[in-house]
């Protein structure tokens, strides 16, 4: 089912002075089964960006196509838009809130109207989803590490079932391990049931690890929108606007400017390793 | 002795269930010993629940050890006529920047610390401006808070911090929240505050290549000091921090996978600089073939 953004443009407090264009003229496509990563410095328009996504904000101008209709269209049923574009905020943890984590996962598909045994059905299979294990079902989400929350939260998402899975800054805040454990759960989520993942970071390294397409936002507007490599080509003008390129970027171009004859290209550890090691062979 | 110096540490805090009834008690800081020098930019490191917050709050006396005792140059921390003096001389950033700030303007949230401590007006108004100066934001001071980015929010509480002339900072993960460049502002400020202003920095982050810089590092597991040395002793073990669920700066893990794949690169190293070195000597060595 994807998603069609036509022209479209947000003005926050649009009649009064303190007006603020937050989004310009945003042409974007995105297809069934892609894994995104959404970057831009604090401020960029991002988190505007995927509140349209599911319909949370409506655009000042332009549209926004789910499955080929415009979900601002007045018959349109939103509730249902809600179901199938999952959004995780920010520190999700926080929405947290019912007895147990059971509990609170079958809030989702509850509230979808779903029988009791169907709900259970899909609480247990995201619980899953997201690694958690069964000892944990039944204790207090407060009592779980920060990490474990954070599955939880996710997993109260995927109950429903969505056929695109949001993602804002999922990793803020964990250790090292607890953001690879994350990150690794998503992905391999999205390899087995095929669901379009859009992931919301700041850290360029998870990106370039993670993702098969980059959208870069600046300032509101879409600034580039390619796969890693070629988006981080441009680590100077990602510098400029606030942002950066893995740290393996900046190895390469050194190794490059010192006379080694590496491709820049690499984004990853594994890429960096294989295209030093051929360089040194020859 | 240092100006944080701690002895056999412990605390304990009691979980309790729904009813109130006591369920166990959960050890988080667990005999911790730690001497930190004057002038030192120490950095402590550990997974989420190692205990590196708990011990942080120890510093400023925002807890009280179960047992052993906390100085604060030289000031036991449960001496309840110093509390105001350590509050003051080891001041406390913590991870999200709106919760520390209570001010309309940008200077006002600077000057709130040195006016509850009684600073004279004139002497208030030096010290917000000598403080935001010293992170960089002055030209920012008639701002409202609520028009800064995350970076340059943080960097508002430094000066808040600061501006009460601390002998210590205690920064608790103040990049978790931003972006790159806030990351990097912050981290920029904070070291200059240590190399030119001379201010001990005790520095907890999740983000390894934030801590090359510094002169220790403590690793913390289960509520102890697992591992403690130079980032550089740290870091050569590449291991022994992934098993306590840490990781090393990218190009430290780039450096260790070329060494397991049979390159003579030395252990631990910390920058894209050292890295390029190493490798164009080894590759200069072999001749380069045209």
């Amino acid at each position: 089912m994807p998603i069609i953004l036509n022209h479209v443009d947000y003005i926050y407090s649009g009649d009064t002075s303190l007006a603020v264009h937050a989004l310009k003229d945003v042409n974007l496509v995105i297809p069934d089964g892609q894994f995104i990563g959404l970057i831009g410095h604090t401020g960029s328009g991002k988190s505007t960006l995927v509140q349209h996504l599911n319909g949370l904000i409506k655009p000042t101008g332009g549209n926004i196509y789910f499955n080929g209709e415009d979900i601002h269209a007045e018959d349109y049923n939103k509730k249902k838009l809600r179901s199938k574009v999952g959004l995780v905020f920010q520190y999700p943890e926080h929405q947290l809130f019912e007895i147990d984590v059971f509990t609170d996962v079958c809030f989702g598909p509850k509230n979808l109207g779903l029988s009791r045994q169907e709900t259970e059905l899909r609480a247990y299979a995201a619980l899953k989803q997201v690694g958690l294990e069964d000892e944990y079902f039944y204790q207090s989400p407060f009592d779980l590490s920060g990490g474990q929350k954070r599955r939880v939260a996710i997993a109260g998402v995927l109950a429903m079932k969505p056929d695109v899975l949001i993602l804002d800054e999922p990793t803020a805040g964990l250790d090292p391990k607890g953001r690879d454990e994350i990150l690794d759960q998503i992905a391999k989520l999205k390899k087995e049931t095929g669901i379009t993942v859009i992931l919301v970071s700041h850290s360029m390294e998870d990106v370039a690890k993670y993702v098969e397409r980059i959208i870069v936002m600046n300032k509101g507007s879409v600034m580039y929108d390619d796969t890693p490599k070629e988006v981080f080509k441009h680590y100077r003008e990602l510098e400029e606007v606030g942002l950066a390129a893995p740290q393996v970027t900046y190895i390469m171009q050194a190794l490059h400017r010192n006379g080694l004859p590496v491709h820049t290209d690499a984004t990853t550890i594994e890429e960096a390793k294989e295209a030093i090691l051929r360089a040194l062979k020859k | 002795m240092g100006i944080i110096k701690t002895e056999k540490l412990v605390f304990e805090y009691i979980r309790r269930d729904e009813e109130g009834n006591v369920e166990g008690i959960t050890r988080a800081v667990d005999e911790v010993d730690l001497d930190v020098k004057q002038g030192d930019f120490v950095a402590i490191l550990g997974h989420n629940g190692s205990g590196k917050s708990t011990l942080a709050k120890h510093i400023n006396a925002i807890l009280y050890p179960t047992e052993g005792t906390v100085w604060v140059d030289g000031m036991d921390t449960q001496d309840e006529k110093d509390l105001w003096n350590i509050r003051q001389e080891a001041g406390m950033v913590f991870q999200n920047p709106d919760n520390q700030i209570i001010g309309q303007v940008v200077e006002e949230d600077v000057g709130f610390g040195p006016e509850n401590m009684g600073v004279p007006t004139e002497e208030i108004w030096e010290r917000v401006k000598e403080s935001l100066k010293a992170v960089g934001m002055y030209e920012y001071r008639k701002f409202s808070p609520n028009k800064l980015s995350g970076g340059q929010k943080q960097r508002v509480s430094i000066a808040g911090v600061i501006a009460m002339h601390p002998k210590c900072i205690i920064l608790d993960e103040p990049t978790a929240m931003l972006d790159p460049n806030g990351r990097k502002e912050v981290v920029r400020a904070v070291r200059a505050l240590n190399d030119v202003e001379g201010i001990t920095v005790v520095l907890i982050t999740h983000y390894m290549e934030e801590i090359i810089h510094a002169d220790k590092v403590f690793v913390m597991d289960k509520g102890k000091i697992a591992m403690q040395g130079t980032p550089r002793e740290i870091f050569s073990q590449v291991e022994k921090l992934k098993e306590l669920r840490l990781d090393v700066p990218q190009v430290t893990l780039l450096a260790y996978e070329l060494q397991k794949s049979g390159l003579d690169l030395p252990d631990g190293i910390l920058t894209v600089d050292e890295l390029t070195k190493a490798l164009t000597e080894i590759y200069g060595a072999a001749g380069p073939i045209v």
